[in-house]
């Protein structure tokens, strides 16, 4: 319990830092950034992204489901994998993918294709999910009670997914404004690159504190509408018991052309950024490419990212015990937070951890800690939530028998509780790891100097225009990617029941 | 012969709620007692008291003479040499058969001799290697029991073991359980809600109702001679009609019955359908309803009063809905005050 509660407020701490060091200059200081023209404009950037990223997404994520789960599509089953997978390019390797062909792109309209390609799969994933799990004894009761299939399709189904498709379309508003990369490489104005710009270009860093706050107040907002939605969204359990597989609906001559749907968006979304990679590859081969240079930041990655996984996991472990053993609400908020872990914004949570640490712990500013210590806070839901799962497994009833038998509360764990929840700790674990080797912007901000790692080499040799030396690293983040967002695909299918 | 468990007024609350109000009870070493009450009687609080899970406000818990439990004192569960077999066994997944067993018996050369004749005992030979998931039901509960038993513990507690069985295995896994249970000559605390359990398996057995012990005694006498009309009513059928009583006798709508205790006044009469009997035509009762059971029928009768009475016959009485029979009781009968409950 007491653990529990260190590591959540080791991981707010920084952030409740930001927040101070915001309203360290005065109120009028303050408002004399959040009034400013400039940031309304911003605000307004930011905002209309991320609704019409999140509204653009909503309709593929529904439609692709439709398509894949209920049609009989051809392929559907592989197709149902492949249009998931998305969820495993980084934005700003997509974002490299696009620039390195068209140099000239950037602003809103790239930034909005981009980030769509890229996040329809929150919506596909849970829609998708439910979907599979509808009972087609509704439809059928519906049609017997008189109405035409896609009637009952509109009346019946369309209500079941609706709350799972508000859940996504909100987790993607959450990952357009918490996103770095792409809006950094196509040049749109977003809250994260003009905390990032103003972070790097003055002395006076306060502002960037105020601009991280707000992007923080709205994310929060859209947190509590998320959960408040999820409240709601019980009823798509449906009968208990064996249920029959729904007869796929017949497309007709529409079978193939609908094929078209998924070709083009995965197309987009995978096959170009891999392609594109693969032909800058190709190309650098010939002109030399620097390999120590990948090489030592191949090392720096793992390094990095084993350390912040193994700190991650450990931290995860008492705060997974806790929430899985008290029957508070608590344990339905660490449940959800799964994809929370991808919403907190990197830069902010970045940017309060080099405040915080020239502040109080000088000599750690730009050392590896203290960005192990942002992986955590940035990645601590994700370990906690594949924790909770195996927690779940361990009962408070096996600890009673086991005390009752003469064992001694530490004996318990280390006989019981910790055999058991060993492969949900590792399992997240290898999440978290999978994870921080792509993470963007806390590794900018926060690596020491001259620290390099495959993520920041996209990013400046990108932005250089160096696109050959991206390649190889765009081609092995896109292939980490693929494990953990595979796992994701088989979660969601078999939370959903 | 000495008491394994003493518990000398037992009290605990939860908040405003008061969960055990001065609970005795007495388990006699190498007896199984059957704790039965409703749920939400405090039963399983009580268990878990003895086996130190919770921590008691008032009164004294003594386990082989010890005192493990009172105000300022409270052994862990792991000093108390009292185990526990929980609702849903529990069994170690990650452990075999055997390991789960010899989970509690302490490391060294007796311990394979312990789990190897506790398994024997069980009617687990052969099966020690096997995962728990590999089990079957019945088998799950004897290795729950085995590991509770392996320590050779004071008391083993049993919370309504047999709840997640189905209805055709439980009677067969009831009866085996009762036998390891004699055989190990452990004592043995099962905690239910079902009479008919704690009535077939029990040596005794303690009714419970809102944090009290209202009744303890040998089954039959439980059944035979309750301690109050809610006992009469919550142990087996019963039949209550109201009567007036006068000495060794009352007056009811069955008649004048013989009473088991002389009482005087307005009265309510406990009748066990199996005391009644049934003779068909010219009567004032009529019947209601039958009930085939195979073995026997129970049959639902109006009486003249308009009291309903229900009778348990030999199925090989004819019995037709609608028409009129003479109802009659022929044993000595167990009155209480009428308005008492």
């Amino acid at each position: 319990m007491a653990l529990a509660g260190g590591v959540a407020l080791a991981a707010l701490l920084p952030v409740a830092y930001l927040a101070i060091r915001a309203g360290g200059g005065g109120w009028s200081a303050v408002a004399d950034t959040l009034f400013l023209e400039r940031t309304a404009r911003l605000l307004a950037r930011s905002l209309g992204l991320a609704a019409a990223v999140s509204g653009a997404s909503a309709v593929i994520g529904v439609a692709l489901a439709w398509l894949t789960v209920r049609c009989d599509l051809p392929g559907r089953r592989v197709w149902r994998v492949l249009v998931a997978l998305p969820l495993a390019v980084p934005s700003y390797v997509a974002a490299f993918a696009f620039v390195s062909n068209v140099p000239d792109l950037a602003g809103f309209v790239p930034t909005f294709v981009v980030l769509t390609l890229l996040s329809y799969p929150y919506v596909f994933l849970p829609v998708a999910a439910v979907l599979e799990h509808v009972d087609p004894a509704l439809e059928d009761a519906a049609r017997s009670l008189g109405d035409g299939p896609l009637t009952a399709f509109r009346r019946v189904t369309l209500r079941q997914i609706r709350p799972a498709a508000a859940t996504g379309s909100l987790l993607v508003c959450l990952y357009v404004l918490s996103d770095f990369g792409a809006v950094s490489i196509l040049r749109f104005d977003s809250f994260t690159r003009v905390i990032y710009q103003s972070y790097q270009s003055s002395f006076d860093r306060r502002p960037a504190a105020i601009l991280g706050c707000l992007l923080l107040v709205f994310t929060l907002g859209i947190l509590v509408a998320e959960a408040r939605t999820r409240g709601r969204a019980r009823y798509y359990g449906g009968s208990r018991g064996a249920r029959r597989q729904p007869s796929p609906v017949g497309l007709g001559r529409w079978r193939w052309p609908a094929l078209a749907a998924p070709v083009v968006i995965v197309g987009l979304a995978l096959a170009a950024p891999l392609g594109t990679a693969l032909r800058w590859l190709a190309e650098s081969v010939q002109a030399s490419v620097d390999l120590g240079r990948i090489g030592r930041a191949g090392g720096a990655t793992v390094v990095a990212s084993g350390l912040g996984a193994a700190v991650t996991a450990l931290g995860a472990v008492p705060v997974g015990l806790l929430a899985a053993r008290s029957r508070s609400r608590l344990a339905g908020i660490i449940e959800r937070s799964a994809f929370v872990g991808h919403a907190l914004p990197g830069i902010v949570v970045a940017l309060s951890l080099v405040f915080f640490t020239v502040r109080f712990m000088n000599p750690l500013y730009q050392r590896l800690p203290v960005l192990i210590f942002a992986y955590g806070v940035l990645f601590l839901p994700l370990a906690v939530s594949s924790v909770y799962g195996s927690a779940l497994q361990a009962p408070p009833a096996l600890d009673e028998v086991a005390r009752s038998l003469g064992k001694r509360p530490i004996e318990v764990f280390r006989t019981i509780t910790a055999p058991l929840i060993a492969p949900g700790v590792g399992a997240g674990a290898a999440l978290v790891f999978l994870t921080c080797l792509k993470e963007l912007p806390a590794t900018l901000l926060l690596g020491p100097t001259g620290f390099e790692t495959l993520a920041t080499r996209v990013w400046s040799a990108t932005q250089a225009g160096a696109y050959g030396d991206a390649a190889l690293p765009a081609l092995l983040l896109v292939a980490a990617g693929v494990l953990p967002t595979w796992a994701l695909t088989r979660r969601g299918r078999t939370t959903a029941t | 012969m000495s008491n394994a468990v003493e518990c000398v007024g037992v009290s605990k609350a939860f908040g405003a709620v008061q969960a055990l109000r001065e609970a005795d009870l007495t388990l006699a070493a190498g007896t199984l007692t059957a704790v039965l009450g409703p749920s939400g009687c405090g039963k399983t609080t009580l268990l878990r008291a003895i086996a130190g899970f919770e921590r008691i406000d008032a009164g004294t818990i003594f386990v082989s003479g010890q005192a493990v439990a009172r105000p300022g004192v409270h052994l862990p569960p792991e000093r108390r040499r009292v185990t526990i077999v929980p609702q849903e066994q529990a069994l170690f997944p990650h452990l075999t058969v055997a390991a789960n067993v010899g989970y509690g018996v302490r490391r060294g050369s007796a311990r394979d001799k312990a789990v190897g004749a506790m398994l024997e005992l069980a009617g687990l030979v052969g099966l020690g290697d096997r995962m728990p998931h590999e089990l079957s039901g019945g088998q799950q509960q004897r290795v729950a029991l085995a590991r509770a038993l392996a320590p050779d513990p004071s008391v083993v507690l049993l919370d309504e073991p047999f709840g997640s069985l189905d209805a055709a295995l439980r009677e067969e896994i009831r009866s085996e359980v009762a036998g390891v249970l004699r055989a190990s000559g452990a004592t043995s605390l099962l905690v239910t809600h079902d009479q008919e359990e704690a009535l077939s398996m029990a040596d005794s057995v303690a009714v419970m109702r809102s944090g009290v012990i209202v009744q303890h005694g040998p089954p039959q006498d439980v059944y035979r001679r309750p301690a109050d009309l809610w006992v009469a009513n919550f142990v087996g059928r019963a039949n209550i009609l109201s009567g007036r009583a006068a000495g060794r006798w009352t007056e009811t709508a069955l008649g004048v019955l013989d009473l088991v205790q002389p009482m005087e006044g307005p009265v309510s009469v406990v009748v066990r359908p199996e005391q009644l009997h049934v003779a068909p035509g010219s009567g004032t009762a009529t019947v209601e309803d039958r009930r085939y059971f195979g073995h026997d029928v129970v049959v639902a009768v109006c009486l003249s009063s308009g009291e309903r009475l229900l009778v348990r016959l030999p199925s090989a009485e004819p019995m037709v809905v609608g028409s009129t029979v003479t109802v009659s009781c022929r044993e000595p009968v167990l009155a209480f005050p009428a308005g008492d409950a």
